[in-house]
């Protein structure tokens, strides 16, 4: 099997030996009706109305979205425009807390028979990927083609982040549970839980607890970025190429985060929506790196107080990874349901961009096999037509290529930047 | 309120910057240096110092010139004007040195758009300018340790070494105590290098390995001595340290193999056909030119992509 490159990068997991803390129920929250990939949700509140924790405050006629609960008791005081890290523009419900915590009679043990009140269930928990990219999982978990494979994203590859190896430390059985379910709702044979093997703990654990299983297996991930990102994860777990245009399905997979398939459990046992989300807090200028469980829509600079963080000294946040997670403009902005790590920086030293000097190791550590360098020369000069036949329309974004480059260049954004003038068909 | 940065992903580098890989291939570069200052004596330090500052003064005025952005301080000046002094014999005419750092610095690297973008590798077109112009003056090799002996001065590189005369031993090829360039002489000295920059993973050695392989291998089917064929001469100096280059050379390990397969072909029929003794450069400036071509046929293979429709149009 040919092995796909990747790059080696420190694994910085400060937190891997963090016990998850809960953060005390914030003063305020601010939901953003755009926390999930698809169509955003409608607010079914206005200012003035009073919520309950677990009380749905938004929702979509669209398929391709996910409802949005509040995590809190309290007012609705804003319902407003508000534009996300991404840049799009959103309504956002903001909502102040009553203290009182007191629970919604929406909340009830969802009814499953079957695969289909199962996956409407799914969609009323609000579950979206929780690794980062925020896919709908209901839409995941109704492919259109038969699927026999489900693997469990526990590569966790980023650097920082250590909330997904929380759970499996943590969350044990939630995991196991949840894969069970998946496995007997969906009618999958074999399921694999992929993890890095700079996970050693959590892989003995699995392995263990697995070993009378033969359905589902543990797979050993090497130790180099990007592990986790989906067509890598899928190929070095299964062998199974996802083609251009194709979706893990068309090859016979689903791909689940390992903190997703957990909350199905949970979900299923209990109907209590997504509503809360483990956070790794870390980065130089926060003084007590930790686990957290925080309520969507909580303050950044709450989160970064609770972690003891210089917040004058902050000059850069992230949310997400080093590699592919996004700054965040104000401090003020809310961790959403993708919000895996936030990371805050002291300093961030923006490099100077020289002239490509054709070292070609952007190509060595694609993982797929583009070659930057090219894609960079054929952006400068428009040429879609090269655009095209060097295929930038698959480049995932890993980063690994800006990473590398000794002069500097911004070869990932303009991978993107080159994506968007390939015109769609 | 702080005033945060925003910028796109990766928030995070690699620490490895062009000054650094530039500053590594200098280092490489330094044993072979050092034995060719045993070898050829004091002067091959002064040829040096002159090669390195005439390129980088070459490279400041031109930029000046350009009104372009000041690119000294990426040190490639220094390994252009570094390299280029290895490849010159001892005894040069410093002026003549000069006119090569000319050549590699402002007509081939600076006029074409400078770092990364020239076609050719500066030192050597510069040599083969030099050659070619003052052809007695390039070719007056010095026997090894002339500043010891006075009387042997003059002495013939051992490619250009006729019917009837004495050739050197293996051993004195591999160690460099022969007649030559001042930096070429010691293939050692320019292994050590070259696995040096491998090592770090600054250099690939596909091009190098087979550049050297295919040399042997044609030398050996045409009843040449292999051996003798890739220790005489520049190849260790071209293969590690020319054919390497980032800038003239493909991108793609696949292109990189078949880079210094042509080079060793080349180099094999000019110095077993052709009149001249020597092969190396000319080689290494031939592939210069295919290599955009050579790029063509070896791009690397995506994964899971589609080929583009038939009938696309």
């Amino acid at each position: 099997m040919k092995k796909l490159n990747g790059i080696k990068l420190k694994h910085r997991k400060n937190t891997e030996n963090s016990e998850t803390v809960s953060m005390p129920v914030p003063a305020k929250i601010k939901l953003p009706m755009s926390m999930h990939m698809g169509a955003p949700c409608i607010p079914l509140v206005k200012t003035g109305d009073m919520v309950k924790v677990g009380q749905k405050i938004g929702d979509s006629d669209a398929s391709f979205s996910v409802p949005i609960h509040s995590g809190i008791s309290g007012k609705v005081i804003a319902v407003s425009d508000y534009q996300t890290a991404m840049g799009t523009v959103c309504k956002a419900v903001e909502i102040e807390s009553d203290g009182k915590g007191e629970i919604s009679e929406e909340v009830k043990k969802p009814f499953v028979a079957d695969k289909q009140s199962f996956i409407k269930a799914i969609r009323e928990s609000g579950l979206c990927g929780l690794g980062g990219a925020g896919f709908p999982t209901h839409i995941k978990l109704n492919p259109k083609t038969p699927v026999d494979t489900l693997i469990i994203n526990a590569a966790e590859c980023e650097p920082y982040i250590t909330a997904d190896y929380r759970e499996m430390l943590e969350n044990t059985e939630d995991v196991l549970n949840g894969i069970e379910l998946v496995k007997n709702r969906l009618d999958i044979k074999n399921v694999k839980i992929a993890v890095e093997a700079n996970k050693p703990e959590a892989i003995r654990k699995f392995d263990e607890l697995v070993k009378d299983d033969n359905t589902v297996e543990t797979v050993t991930l090497p130790p180099s970025y990007p592990q986790g990102a989906e067509k890598v994860i899928i190929y070095n777990s299964t062998g199974r190429i996802v083609k251009e245009g194709q979706l893990p399905s068309d090859v016979g997979v689903i791909v689940l985060n390992i903190s997703t398939v957990a909350f199905i459990y949970r979900y299923i046992q209990t109907g209590m929506p997504l509503m809360t989300r483990r956070i790794t807090v870390d980065g130089n200028a926060v003084d007590k790196p930790k686990n957290i469980f925080a309520v969507i829509g909580t303050p950044v600079i709450d989160v970064l107080d609770f972690c003891k963080t210089d917040i004058d000294a902050v000059k850069k946040i992230i949310s997400g990874g080093p590699m592919m997670g996004m700054s965040i403009p104000d401090l003020k902005m809310p961790i959403t349901k993708t919000t895996n790590a936030l990371l805050a920086f002291k300093a961030y030293h923006e490099h100077r961009i020289s002239a490509c000097i054709r070292c070609g190791r952007c190509v060595n550590v694609c993982p797929l096999g583009l070659m930057p360098a090219e894609i960079d020369k054929a952006y400068k000069i428009k040429n879609i037509d090269d655009l095209k036949a060097l295929k930038v329309n698959l480049c995932m974004n890993c980063g690994s290529c800006t990473y590398v480059c000794p002069a500097n260049r911004k070869l990932a954004e303009t991978n993107q930047l080159a994506k968007s003038l390939i015109p769609r068909k | 309120m702080n005033r945060l940065i925003v910028s796109p992903s990766p928030h995070d580098k690699n620490h490895m910057k062009t000054p650094e890989i530039m500053f590594n291939v200098c280092m490489a570069l330094i044993p072979a240096f050092a034995v060719g200052c045993y070898i050829f004596g004091w002067r091959s330090l002064l040829l040096t110092a002159v090669c390195i500052g005439s390129c980088v003064l070459f490279e400041f005025l031109c930029r000046k010139v350009m009104k372009r952005e000041n690119t000294i301080g990426d040190l490639s000046a220094v390994v252009t004007g570094f390299i280029l002094a290895l490849n010159l014999p001892v005894t040069l005419p410093l002026w003549i040195a000069v006119i090569g750092s000319f050549v590699a610095i402002v007509i081939v690297k600076q006029l074409f758009g400078g770092l990364g973008q020239n076609f050719a590798n500066p030192a050597v077109t510069a040599r083969i300018v030099l050659m070619i112009s003052f052809p007695s003056a390039m070719t007056h090799w010095v026997s090894p340790f002339y500043w010891r002996n006075p009387d042997a001065v003059t002495s013939a590189t051992p490619l250009a070494l006729g019917e009837g005369d004495e050739l050197p031993l293996y051993l004195d090829l591999f160690l460099g105590n022969v007649g030559g360039c001042m930096g070429e002489t010691c293939a050692l000295a320019l292994l050590i290098g070259g696995i040096y920059l491998g090592a770090r993973k600054i250099i690939n050695l596909a091009a190098p390995v087979s550049f050297i392989g295919s040399l042997a291998l044609f030398s050996f089917i045409a009843g040449d001595d292999p051996l003798y064929q890739i220790l005489a001469g520049g190849v260790f100096l071209g293969a590690f340290f020319m054919a390497t280059d980032y800038a003239t050379t493909p991108i793609t390990t696949k292109g990189k193999i078949v880079f210094g397969l042509g080079c060793g072909i080349i180099t094999f029929i000019i110095r077993h056909f052709g009149s001249f003794p020597e092969g190396v450069s000319f080689s290494i400036l031939l592939m210069n030119i295919l290599t955009t071509y050579i790029e063509q046929i070896t791009r690397t293979k995506v994964f899971g992509a589609r080929e583009a429709e038939k009938n696309e149009k």
